[in-house]
């Protein structure tokens, strides 16, 4: 039995190491304390876990499949599972944590909540979780990103959710944080903020990541019913802020033998404003409420970002991802937007599993990995479906040609 | 503690005042106009000049200081030429405290340390990172008190006697109490209880000067808050009156400074 990893919890005051905390205008204290004192609450009781269980379980589609990916595998010559959590109800993981915070709002006795997006299925698991719950919602979204995902900004409008579009900054996923947080600096006796990954103030990046943990508790128990036992050799996920990765990897992290890769944006190239990969040239910063690696110049602003995915186009990595790579225990690899979009078509084509963009990233290093690990076994999180992403991809490869 | 702040404070309360505190983005919409722009707003009136570092992403502020910012980025401003000018303006003979406004991140991609020497070498008195609450900004503050320069820390409406009592204890020169809920911007009207909030933190934090900001634009919302503290902070006002002249074509150090004359001739008592 190999010696086990020591899991590192926030403390107090949110920090993982030197990752965390709590970097909010005083404005912002009164809320963010409030927000930690009902998670907790929420957290030790049975009533809440329940009441959640069975939205997940009923409503949004859980336990999710783990599904062998057998063609994948035969041409890679490792054995490829994949967690399919593009098969929950709104298509991508973001449901778990929308559930879980729009259920906390409810008992907090709010009667509002905003939410930011990118690729805009946070927002759309939001909005569903607030028509659900009876809610009203306000989502803001990047003015650039409304246009890369129409099909997500109409769904949220069918779901009864007003769209904002955010026109300051870069007008993408960062612009879109600043704005909701400017909302609940103004609104926050009445109105809860739904943050949609493992960033921001001290309790978000813990409660976010608690609210997708299953993703990984049900993946243990599933790779163990069909690997007789054992643990697979290699998790691997997407990281914009790290929700999905961290829920895949939280309940293998005692298990050092299980290597956890998370996949960032390489985007266009390595030059500045051209990618969105936080590991390597990041620095240590603070931004949106929490200090960990982020992308900046010399002088500390904030770098602008791409990548062809919205979802992953954000300048900072969740403060946990932060402190697990510096102690070591996970790692983080970037692809490039072409490499994505390659196994966009890949995993189409051979599995008939139409991937989100930003879970693509996550395949096509695997596919990059795989042949180089003969007889390993691989769990990619297939944390969302492409169907979003679908006339993006069209467009992009009509324009460069590169359809058949 | 190079004792200019506490002076500026003290003088105006000597002649029955409040001390004005005017906010104005550096380098918006350049670093020259800023040049000029300090010893106008001095002479104006101005007795404490907050002085914005502009960063990418102001979480803390509403549109007009956002716009602000997003100007004082595109002309090249940088946290270390805003050092620069200020020991330039020194040397040209400004005597008014100057306090840097800004976020945390330009001051840690400096370094605390190096931050607070060349502030303090730049003749800067004070520095409020808006998202270095005291939780985080312990450390910070001790080196800027170290070298000589006041940390200033927000209190908030919903700031609790605990907070209160923790900002007093950490901050020097004076205690920047935000006026209510939500991000800086003119607001038309000066919020029910801010007099009991003012009264709570002065009952808090001891024989510090208290200034309010957020939302205070007008002569006449200058008056009455200056009836209940110590000193008036305005800023988007300031900020919108520079951003019109600029787009009117006219020279915006005449029209800032001509509205802060406005606004000083309200802190009476």
């Amino acid at each position: 039995m190999a010696e086990k990893f020591v899991v590192p919890e926030a403390d107090a005051a949110g920090r993982f190491g030197e990752f965390g905390g709590r970097f909010v205008p005083e404005t912002l204290m009164a809320p963010v304390e409030e927000l930690t004192l009902a998670y907790a609450k929420a957290r030790a009781d049975a009533s809440f876990r329940r009441e959640l269980h069975g939205l997940l379980t009923t409503y949004a589609g859980r336990p999710t499949p783990l599904t062998e990916a057998r063609r994948l595998s035969a041409e890679l010559g490792a054995r490829i599972f994949l967690k399919r959590e593009d098969l929950l109800h709104t298509g991508a993981h973001k449901i778990n944590n929308a559930l879980g915070q729009v259920l906390l709002a409810k008992r907090m006795g709010k009667r509002r909540v905003i939410a930011e997006t990118g690729a805009g299925q946070h927002g759309v698991a939001t909005a569903t979780a607030a028509a659900l719950m009876g809610l009203p919602c306000v989502v803001y979204m990047g003015s650039v990103d409304i246009e890369r995902q129409a099909l997500n900004v109409y769904r949220m409008r069918l779901l009864g959710t007003k769209v904002v579009a955010v026109d300051s900054g870069s007008k993408t996923l960062k612009d879109a944080i600043n704005e909701a947080m400017r909302d609940w600096v103004a609104n926050y006796g009445d109105t809860h903020y739904v943050l949609g990954s493992v960033l921001g103030p001290h309790p978000y990046p813990r409660m976010v990541r608690d609210f997708h943990a299953v993703i990984g508790r049900e993946t243990r128990a599933q790779a163990r019913k069909v690997l007789g036992g054992k643990l697979p050799d290699l998790l691997v996920a997407c990281v914009g802020g790290g929700s999905n990765a961290i829920g895949l990897f939280h309940a293998f992290l005692p298990d050092r033998q299980v290597e956890l890769v998370g996949v960032e944006a390489g985007g266009r190239s390595s030059a500045p404003g051209e990618h969105a990969a936080r590991f390597g040239p990041g620095r240590v910063g603070v931004l949106h409420g929490t200090r960990t690696l982020l992308l900046a110049d010399e002088d500390g602003q904030i770098l602008p970002t791409h990548s062809v995915s919205a979802g992953l186009d954000y300048p900072a990595v969740g403060p946990e991802h932060a402190n697990l790579a510096a102690l070591g225990r996970t790692r983080y690899e970037s692809v490039t937007d072409d490499e994505a979009l390659a196994a966009f078509h890949a995993l189409s084509e051979k599995e008939g599993i139409i991937p989100a963009l930003e879970t693509a990233h996550a395949v096509a290093w695997v596919l990059r990995e795989a042949p180089k690990r003969p007889g390993s076994t691989i769990v990619v999180g297939l944390s969302g479906r492409g169907d979003k992403d679908v006339p993006s991809v069209a467009r992009l490869e009509g324009l460069e040609g590169v359809a058949s | 503690m190079s004792g200019r702040i506490a002076r500026a404070f003290t003088r105006a309360a000597r002649e029955g005042r409040a001390a004005l505190v005017v906010f104005v983005e550096a380098g918006d919409p350049s670093l020259e106009v800023t040049g000029r722009l300090l010893p106008a707003l001095a002479e104006a009136g101005a007795d404490v000049i907050e002085l914005g570092v502009p960063f990418s992403d102001p979480i803390a502020d509403g549109p007009a200081i956002q716009r602000a910012s997003e100007r004082a980025l595109a002309a090249g401003t940088s946290l270390a030429n805003v050092l620069d000018l200020v020991a330039r303006v020194r040397s040209g003979g400004l005597d008014v405290p100057v306090v840097l406004f800004g976020y945390a991140n330009p001051v840690l991609a400096m370094g605390e340390a190096a931050f607070a020497s060349r502030a303090a070498e730049a003749g800067v008195d004070g520095a409020l990172v808006t998202d270095l609450p005291p939780e985080e900004g312990q450390e910070f503050a001790s080196t800027l008190r170290a070298t000589r320069l006041d940390p200033v820390f927000l209190l908030a409406p919903t700031s609790p006697p605990r907070r209160v009592k923790i900002v007093g204890r950490m901050s020097r020169g004076f205690v920047y109490v935000v006026s209510r809920p939500g991000v800086t911007g003119v607001r038309a009207d000066v919020p029910e209880g801010l007099e009991d909030l003012v009264t709570r933190v002065k009952a808090g934090v001891g024989r510090l000067p208290v200034a309010v900001g957020f939302g205070i634009s007008t002569p006449e919302q200058v008056a009455a808050v200056a009836r209940i503290a110590d000193g008036v902070v305005v800023g988007s006002a300031v900020v919108l009156a520079l951003e019109g002249a600029v787009a009117a074509g006219e020279d915006p150090v005449v029209a800032a400074a001509a509205l802060v004359r406005r606004l000083a001739a309200a802190t009476g008592r």
